[in-house]
């Protein structure tokens, strides 16, 4: 069960050895969590964030494989991931993503679907059945990583941040159709952060790193609040840009 | 049958159950016989997640009711659906008092036998349990007829056990004669913590009721100033001019949920100035009615809402006698934290009774009121849980919401010989709640 300030006992993360994920893992440790489930699809990444998970205070760790470019094992690989913590889930993260390379994506067929099913399409899927769990339980809570991007898409972006905002609308309905089952999701929407997806691109302005994402994800899960931005001045940030004129939101973002 | 969603006193974490309302032993047992999970709740007034179970089925006991004629010695017996404040509204003008009651009398009896409530006066008097006759408790391997001699282990097992071995549907218990509905009161003032530890240590056994009301957020050398009021019961000749006449019905509701940061560290502050000042800097033998003296909330309804939506939790803990000073160290981790408390309740209790859960034990207990919002929060709590093992104390079931299961098992050190009489009487551990999970009170 998650305490009053929303500090889960019971997690499961798919996407659960990227960065942020694994910063907000440590926390999670650190405050209640003791059994943690990790889904991806690298083994010894997965390996690595259980132990970790372990270090921080975690007394039952596993994890379970998967490709997210494949929707179809959506429903098997939750199911899986639940039954492996066998008891009741507290929170479940959505840290699926793929950040793409924009200029090559946009010209292959393919690899344009791909952003929008790792993106979009796997994490939809997986929600259904995670919803479909979690309002048998009664209670529970959904952690969904959208993207401050998901707000205005840029042209430079427009794969990532058009897939983004696509997850973002879709769970902002899923959020309101909980209401009264016990169960409720918050979307996080951090800038850009460092992480191994980033390396080598130029820092815009209120990049981060993990750690502090992690930081206002623990915030966000005591406050209850609808969305959780990172840094938390954005949301006044994106008040302002998400009703610039459109050629001044290119110039803004075209630096 | 309906599906609802239920949070405690603190209105934080809450889960969606399906509601059931027995209407006597034969419908609880029925209850059980269908094989769901299952937690008895009377009128929610726990601040956290002790009568409410996501997924599973609540039993709301409000409609096991009835009040028996009370006996020319003052024994009374009560549906465990029976709020308090029913209780007195029968009782009170034919002479007789709850010889224990919590600070609200919006609870049921149910209820305050699940958490074994404590009042102003353990320290003369023990818990609430400690004036029960008998009871009926029915399990899932059938009903009980339980006292301190007819089956003494399950009967203080129940007691203090957050209604994890059975539902009580009716208890027998022990009134106190009073003459009037007045108070006879001593108020003192202190400056610090010091001064008031030392009047209560040394002056309470003077008196039937004691408490003092702490302000946990100046800092320095007032830090832990407090009022100390404490008093007994007034005879006729005390005050003669006072009719017996029941408790007054609340004048106040909060209307709606207050806005979030209504109660910050700056309106609080505030408060507890303005409080402070008001009270007299000693006053002796003041006739107070016994609702104000004993219910000073309950005058204002929903009081709760006034956190807002994010809720509040309480922090209740007690230390033995020679670990004072954790007393002493708590209030300054929390002054000198960015946490606002309101005003907190400093009392003394006196020896526990047999029951492996039950939360008091002879010492110091303080209980805060914390606003949920303040990032530095759940660390503090978990600092102040470290200082209270450390002394060797525990913290209070009824008030939790935050609890570590590890932490749990150290506080409270019978809880295997808790679960051995559990297993006798629900051995598929049908009874259990959103708080049992958490803490891992009953196993999985």
């Amino acid at each position: 069960m998650e305490n009053a300030f929303g500090q889960p006992q019971n997690v499961v993360i798919f996407g659960g050895s990227s960065d942020i994920a694994r910063a907000i893992t440590k926390k999670l440790c650190a405050a209640r969590a003791h059994t943690v489930i990790l889904a991806g699809r690298n083994q010894e990444l997965l390996n690595a964030a259980a132990l970790e998970a372990q270090e921080y205070g975690a007394t039952k760790t596993d994890t379970v494989l998967f490709d997210a470019n494949d929707p179809s094992n959506a429903e098997r690989t939750v199911a899986e991931a639940f039954d492996k913590a066998a008891d009741q889930i507290d929170l479940v993260i959505i840290a699926v993503g793929q950040l793409g390379v924009q200029v090559p994506d946009q010209e292959s067929a393919a690899r344009s679907a791909e952003m929008i099913t790792v993106n979009v399409t796997w994490p939809v899927a997986a929600l259904a059945e995670i919803r479909r769990r979690l309002v048998a339980q009664g209670s529970g809570r959904i952690l969904v990583m959208s993207s401050a991007a998901a707000i205005r898409v840029r042209e430079s972006t427009y794969l990532y941040s058009g897939a983004k905002a696509g997850l973002d609308r879709i769970c902002t309905g899923l959020a309101q159709s909980l209401e009264g089952t016990g169960v409720k999701l918050q979307l996080l929407r951090p800038a850009v952060v460092r992480t191994k997806m980033t390396v080598g691109a130029d820092e815009p302005p209120f990049t981060t790193g993990a750690n502090e994402v992690a930081e206002n994800v623990m915030r966000g899960l005591a406050s209850n609040d609808d969305v959780i931005w990172s840094p938390p001045l954005l949301r006044y940030v994106f008040f302002v840009l998400r009703h610039l004129p459109a050629p001044l939101w290119r110039k803004v973002t075209n630096r | 049958m309906r599906s609802t969603t239920l949070s405690g006193w603190g209105r934080t974490n809450a889960s969606v159950v399906t509601l059931r309302t027995p209407r006597n032993e034969a419908d609880v047992l029925s209850e059980f016989a269908t094989g769901e999970q299952l937690i008895a709740r009377g009128l929610g007034r726990s601040y956290g997640d002790a009568a409410q179970l996501s997924g599973g089925v609540v039993l709301d006991n409000r409609a096991l009711g009835g009040i028996s004629a009370i006996s020319d010695d003052g024994v009374v017996t009560l549906g465990a659906g029976v709020s308090i404040d029913e209780l007195l509204a029968v009782s009170m003008p034919e002479g007789w008092f709850i010889p224990v009651t919590p600070g609200t009398r919006q609870v049921t009896l149910g209820g305050a036998l699940a958490a074994d409530v404590h009042g102003k006066n353990h320290h003369v008097d023990g818990s609430l349990a400690n004036h029960v006759l008998s009871m009926r408790l029915v399990t899932p391997v059938g009903p009980f007829t339980l006292s301190p001699t007819e089956d003494p282990e399950l009967f203080w097992a129940t007691m203090g056990a957050m209604g994890l071995t059975g539902v009580v549907t009716s208890v027998t218990i022990q009134m106190l004669a009073i003459e009037t509905n007045q108070m006879l009161v001593d108020t003192t003032r202190h400056g610090d913590l010091e001064s008031v530890m030392s009047a209560m240590a040394t002056g309470d056994a003077e008196y039937r009721y004691s408490v003092a009301w702490v302000d946990c957020m100046t800092r320095g050398a007032h830090m832990g100033r407090a009022i100390l009021t404490r008093g007994d019961h007034a005879t006729t000749e005390d005050v003669k001019r006072v009719a017996l006449k029941g408790p007054r019905k609340p004048k106040v509701t909060i209307p709606f949920e207050a806005p979030r940061g209504l109660l910050n560290r700056w309106s609080v502050r505030a408060f507890n100035e303005a409080w402070f000042r008001s009270a007299p800097r000693s006053e002796l033998d003041e006739a107070q009615s016994l609702s104000s003296f004993f219910y000073p909330l309950d005058g204002v309804a929903n009081w709760n809402l006034l956190y807002g939506k994010r809720g509040f939790v309480q922090y209740q803990f007690c230390v033995p006698d020679a670990m004072g000073d954790t007393v002493v160290d708590v209030i300054k981790r929390l002054s000198e934290s960015r946490v606002t408390s309101f005003l907190a309740v400093l009392k003394r209790f006196g020896p526990g009774n047999p029951s492996p859960l039950s939360f008091p034990l002879s010492g110091w207990t303080l209980a805060l009121d914390l606003p949920v919002g303040a990032d530095a929060l759940p660390g503090v709590l978990d600092d102040l849980d470290s200082l209270v093992v450390a002394a060797t104390g525990r913290v209070y079931f009824a008030k939790d919401a935050r609890l570590r299961a590890d932490q749990v098992r150290v506080m409270y050190p019978r809880l295997e010989e808790f679960r051995a009489v559990k297993s006798r009487v629900d051995p598929k551990n049908q009874l259990t709640s959103d708080l049992a999970r958490r803490l891992d009170l009953v196993g999985k």
